[in-house]
């Protein structure tokens, strides 16, 4: 082996820097991984179900605690549904990276010809799909068990705008904590503080849009909820690849 | 080597000279933390060549692996794959690279066509012959009776048949088999030998790790045994006989007991 002569033209990876790479598609890529992720998920109801108790659950209580106090139920009716959205929410984001790299998955993922921040895009709207089909539950069971209609198209975009931005923060995060021993403990503990921005806005804007309250006090809420979005998801795109790499 | 030919821009390794080696790394260095595992590794795999990477656990014969598929960075050393360096190609191995490890890298809840129909289209197979593809490599694996059913219901022989379906769905030029044969018993072992052998194997370029000598032996032009973070020993398979490689071995690795 080591008889064999060293030549070796530095010219030619140069040259083949020039040549296509051979990339998949990038939307491609999103809608294959979102599709496989709905796919499995629709077979094995895994985390569907146990979200979806959780915020069955949460609502009882809170129903079962405010019965006789209308007006306390009119005003905590926000903060119930986002604090129900993100615990929610983290019980399904822990899991989908998890169960990636429990399986292998992960590597078989990274080991495609695709760019990393597809992958990203893809758990990730996957993710956000699951969390809006239990945002939607929340509203409906609000709806009903506090009284208070929910179904005002406002509220369904500050809805939107948060659990896109929750779904964000929340799958950058998990593939962070997916390589860490205690990484149940870990997500919620890393998620917290950066998705502060994003929860602040969402629940001031809802609560304002709640109370009829005017128009200046609900929209700044809702174009720091966007910023926070859009610059959550840039800095996902930008620092997803440092992510996973090992 | 100087007449050596030159690789055009979008030459695949297919195209590549035979001479020139497919999988070339030269004193590789990989530590985890302060703790060397690869320390100056040299090896080269020639144009579809099938070497055995043989070695004792935590010698690093799966980093070594990681770092050729690009799911692991170097600390020192050139790594090269079809003549693309790496980390920095990584994009134009990875579409002409497949990888079999110990673990199955399918989805559970997923039926064995969705799976490669999935891999399928995160490797870009036209469309149109998409589903003929699958339905050929399942097929080729005698799995097509089972195409519909979840992999959570298959046997592990079974999920490492789909697992080579997966790796050479995308026809690579360069297979990597990282312990194929972990967690097999007897029948699905020879099964997977007879695989690898007509379906996976032809004309790629193959390094496998297994602990298995014998089958090692049996399958590849060379072994080549990893010991202290460097290539201790190779020899090509002609040149040596079956019978003696457990004593090799051991004498390479200086492990106790290797029979």
């Amino acid at each position: 082996m080591s008889a064999e002569p060293k030549a070796e033209p530095r010219a030619v990876p140069r040259a083949r820097r020039a040549a296509r790479r051979p990339v998949t598609p990038y939307l491609r890529v999103v809608g294959a991984i979102a599709w496989k992720d709905l796919r499995a998920e629709i077979r094995s109801r895994e985390l569907i179900n146990s979200m979806v108790l959780f915020t069955l659950m949460t609502v009882l209580i809170f129903s079962l605690a405010l019965e006789l106090d209308k007006e306390a139920r009119q005003t905590t009716v926000a903060g119930v549904l986002w604090v129900t959205v993100i615990f929610a929410g983290i019980l399904g984001l822990g899991r989908s990276l998890a169960a990636e790299k429990d399986r292998g998955s992960l590597d078989a993922l990274l080991l495609a010809p695709i760019d990393r921040s597809a992958l990203f895009f893809g758990k990730m709207l996957g993710n956000l799909l699951f969390v809006l089909v239990v945002a939607l539950v929340l509203v409906a069971l609000l709806t009903v068990l506090f009284n208070v209609s929910l179904f005002e198209p406002r509220l369904l975009v500050v809805l939107g705008l948060g659990t896109l931005g929750f779904s964000t923060v929340g799958t950058l995060l998990s593939s962070m904590s997916v390589h860490a021993r205690a990484r149940e403990a870990m997500l919620p503990i890393l998620l917290m503080p950066v998705v502060l921005p994003v929860l602040i806005s969402a629940v001031r804007a809802s609560t304002a849009i709640l109370e009829q309250m005017p128009r200046a006090d609900w929209l700044p809420w809702i174009q720091l909820l966007a910023v926070a979005d859009v610059m959550f998801l840039v800095g996902a795109y930008v620092l997803f690849d440092y992510v996973v790499e090992e | 080597m100087a007449a050596q030919d030159t690789p055009t821009p979008t030459a695949s390794p297919h195209a590549q000279s035979a001479s020139a080696p497919v999988i070339e790394v030269r004193g590789l260095v990989k530590t985890f933390g302060l703790y060397p595992v690869l320390r100056g590794l040299d090896l080269e795999v020639a144009h579809g060549e099938f070497v055995t990477l043989l070695g004792p656990n935590g010698s690093g014969k799966t980093t070594l692996l990681r770092i050729l598929s690009g799911l692991a960075r170097p600390t020192a050393g050139v790594v090269r794959v079809g003549g693309w360096e790496l980390p920095a190609e990584a994009t134009f191995v990875r579409a002409r690279l497949g990888v079999v490890s110990h673990l199955p890298l399918l989805y559970d809840t997923l039926t064995a066509e969705e799976n490669l129909l999935f891999f399928a289209r995160l490797y870009n197979l036209p469309k149109e012959t998409r589903r003929e593809r699958v339905a050929a490599m399942l097929e080729r694996v005698g799995l097509h009776h089972r195409a519909h059913d979840v992999v959570q219901t298959f046997s592990r022989g079974m999920q490492q048949r789909l697992a080579i379906a997966r790796a050479i769905l995308h026809d690579p030029a360069v297979l990597l088999l990282d312990e194929p044969y972990t967690g097999l018993d007897q029948d699905a072992a020879a099964l997977l030998d007879r695989l690898l052998r007509e379906v996976a194997v032809s004309g790629r370029t193959v390094l496998m790790t297994t602990h298995d000598l014998q089958r090692g032996h049996a399958l590849a032009d060379r072994v080549a045994i990893l010991s202290r973070g460097k290539i201790a020993h190779s020899a090509r398979t002609d040149t040596l006989a079956a019978a003696d490689l457990p004593a090799l071995y051991a004498d390479v690795t200086g492990a106790a007991t290797t029979r």
